[in-house]
């Protein structure tokens, strides 16, 4: 088992034909097979996507349409910023299930009107600002490096795509493997947070630990450490390791990620420390240390 | 980004909002001028620099026992005197830092009778998603200490974007700031206003500290702050105009040339990273071995040669480093590109201080074999641990 996506997702891009768009195609299509099903284009509906080796994509004018017309239930965006919000929207309002946004830079003001937006649908949203979701050996959305992951046991979420893939690439070492790793973004205002994943890698049977990953901004790690102690009250609880990152950030300084920055004394990294070794979390200093930590925690 | 104070009362009256009059000076020679044109008598002289705590702040140069930052004034004279003490010095203040800031310009505002001093901001409130307005009686104080002490004198209200600002929202707002008589029928044109602005001009925080009452029962605008969402400025080419780069760290000018997030930080190990989060962990695994950052740089997922070769220089550039830690995981990135990034910037600026190279990831074997074929002293690391513990033992 996994979630988010398994071999079964097909998926649309929206914004296939850029560079971007085209060589992370190439990679999922490459991964295992990932059905990617179809590119949109305003104006280039009716035209056909050729990939460096030879893959070929039909090109939809919309959303709507591809989604009709391929039975597609995700979407992957790698529009540039500043229509990166309309190119959400726009997936949301064709009913699509899962909308991964890879695009980084939107402005804040536009996810505040895209999250009103989502509030009233029934799409699932993934970042903006993220690596995507990768289910070994099954599918691959977004730009995570396929190469490094094993089928396994260990579900992964994180604000952070590179600290995603050391979390992947340690658990692979310790030949532990991962169900799904999710990347849900950098970005101060995003679609969907840690308590929503943690409750799909809860439920999932498959998942035996869970590696989440935070950083400084925001109280999305508090909240999820408050949503793990209630989860365990009512005895559901999974081994789980973690790290925050940016204990060094020095306050008021945005530190790459839109939403990463201690700001009115709130949103540093020992706070998050704290609640989420409350909620049971076994919090590793360095970034280096993931896996062992894990495989620590396993043991008992 | 963010802008002075003169500049934010500017934009703020264009939607509408109670500030005083008041004229920015560049030399103390204009200060004269100024004043003349206010109505005073009473004036006050502000000291404009990106950084809070003016009013307590105080100048090197004057010693312990000379005036702060922000100075009233009863005469044209004596703003004219305090223009001339406080233009070209250095200003310290709690957010500054102990180097300071160079005052090099200086807001002289009309004077206003105050009864009451209160609180008022807009931010981004990440829990929900939607703008907040944060509010508070106890204005004109640091905000991060009353939010300690006393948290029930903090009120938020979050605005619904599809309605903006209702008439609920600023009767919300009104009562939690006991507002009455012409204040109350001011704040039904200033909160939709700054709301307004807000949202238009894509802040990230508009922070009034304080929000006013004067004698006279009405409201103004003492002070503001405002700092605009960095991703919006693409749409906002009036806000740009309004950067002061004289505020700014030069290396971290340089950096955004380049699209680079990069930090100037105080110790001396330089990093050059890939991905936000792996840079800040980065930075915290070298704290960790017992040694301090020199800098916070995230190069991004499609970094080009030039732009890697363009962050090493800036990291090399800074006299603090004493040793460089690069530190890859390719997803998106691709190992063979930082390594020819590295070694054409070493050609061309050299290398005078130890550098850990540790790849991981897409391309990863091109990338050593990159490296190792330039036959530049460059040491391998094999993972972060690893590559942590080379470049503290290397500087130490």
């Amino acid at each position: 088992m996994s979630i988010l996506v398994d071999k079964t997702t097909k998926i649309l891009v929206q914004g296939l034909t850029g560079k971007t768009g085209t060589f992370h195609t190439e990679q999922a299509l490459a991964y295992y097979g990932t059905q990617m099903v179809g590119g949109i284009h305003p104006k280039k509906g009716g035209e056909t996507w050729t990939g460096a080796g030879g893959e070929s994509l039909p090109i939809f004018a919309s959303v709507a349409e591809g989604k009709e017309r391929t039975g597609a239930d995700a979407s992957v965006i790698y529009v540039p910023p500043a229509g990166a919000a309309d190119a959400i929207i726009e997936a949301i309002d064709a009913g699509i299930g899962l909308i991964t946004c890879i695009t980084e830079g939107i402005p804040v003001s536009d996810m505040v009107r895209v999250k009103a937006r989502l509030e009233r649908s029934k799409s699932r949203l993934l970042g903006p600002n993220c690596p995507g979701v990768l289910t070994p050996e099954e599918c691959k959305i977004g730009i995570m490096p396929g190469s490094i992951f094993r089928k396994g046991s260990v579900g992964i979420v994180s604000r952070s795509g590179t600290l995603t893939y050391e979390a992947v690439f340690q658990t692979t070492n310790e030949g532990l493997g991962q169900t799904t790793a999710v990347g849900i973004g950098g970005d101060p205002v995003k679609g969907t947070e840690f308590i929503d994943v943690l409750e799909m890698f809860l439920a999932d049977d498959a998942t035996q630990s869970i590696i989440m990953i935070g950083e400084i901004g925001g109280a999305a790690e508090e909240d999820a450490a408050q949503f793990l102690i209630d989860e365990a009250r009512k005895g559901r609880k999974k081994p789980m390791a973690g790290f925050i990152a940016g204990r060094t950030a020095p306050a008021g300084r945005t530190m790459g990620h839109a939403g990463a920055v201690v700001s009115g004394g709130k949103g540093d990294a020992e706070s998050k420390i704290a609640a989420m070794e409350a909620a049971g979390i076994v919090v590793s200093p360095s970034p280096a240390r993931l896996g062992t930590t894990l495989v620590e925690v396993l043991k008992g | 980004m963010n802008i002075h104070e003169y500049q934010a009362k500017q934009l703020l009256k264009g939607y509408g909002a109670p500030v005083a009059e008041g004229v920015a000076i560049l030399t103390a020679d204009e200060a004269e001028a100024a004043a003349k044109s206010l109505p005073g008598p009473l004036y006050v002289v502000k000291s404009q620099i990106h950084a809070g705590g003016r009013g307590k702040g105080k100048f090197k140069e004057l010693g312990p026992d000379g005036k702060g930052g922000v100075r009233l004034a009863r005469s044209i004279d004596e703003a004219v005197a305090h223009a001339r003490e406080m233009l070209g010095n250095t200003l310290v203040t709690a957010q500054t830092g102990p180097a300071g800031k160079q005052v090099n310009r200086l807001y002289i505002e009309d004077g206003a009778d105050i009864a009451r001093e209160l609180y008022c901001s807009l931010l981004v409130d990440r829990s929900v998603g939607r703008v907040a307005f944060v509010v508070s009686t106890e204005g004109g104080m640091d905000i991060e200490q009353v939010a300690h002490d006393t948290p029930e004198k903090i009120v938020t209200v979050a605005i619904d974007p599809e309605a903006g600002v209702t008439d609920a929202d600023v009767a919300a707002i009104a009562a939690a700031l006991k507002l009455e008589g012409a204040a109350a029928e001011d704040a039904k044109a200033l909160f939709p206003a700054l709301y307004r602005a807000f949202v238009e001009k894509d802040m990230s925080l508009l922070e009034i500290n304080p929000l006013i009452v004067m004698e006279n029962g009405r409201l103004r605008v003492l002070d503001a702050k405002v700092s605009f969402d960095g991703n919006a400025l693409f749409r906002h080419p009036d806000i740009v105009e309004l950067r002061d780069e004289s505020e700014e760290d030069s290396k971290e000018i340089e950096a955004s040339k380049w699209d680079l997030a990069y930090v100037a930080l105080d110790g001396n190990i330089g990093c050059m990273v890939n991905g936000a989060g792996l840079a800040m962990a980065t930075m915290d695994i070298i704290k960790l071995y017992g040694k301090e950052p020199a800098n916070f740089c995230d190069v991004g997922g499609g970094a080009s040669k030039e732009k890697v070769a363009a962050a090493f220089k800036i990291i090399t550039a800074d006299p603090r480093v004493e040793g460089i830690l690069v530190n890859i995981f390719g997803g998106i990135m691709k190992c063979d590109v930082i390594a020819e990034g590295v070694v054409a910037a070493v050609k061309e600026v050299g290398l005078e201080v130890p550098l850990v190279v540790r790849l991981e990831g897409t391309n990863v074997e091109l990338g050593k074999k990159i490296l190792n074929e330039s036959g530049l002293a460059i040491t391998a690391a094999d993972d972060l641990d690893d590559a942590a513990q080379k470049i503290v033992a290397a500087v130490a």
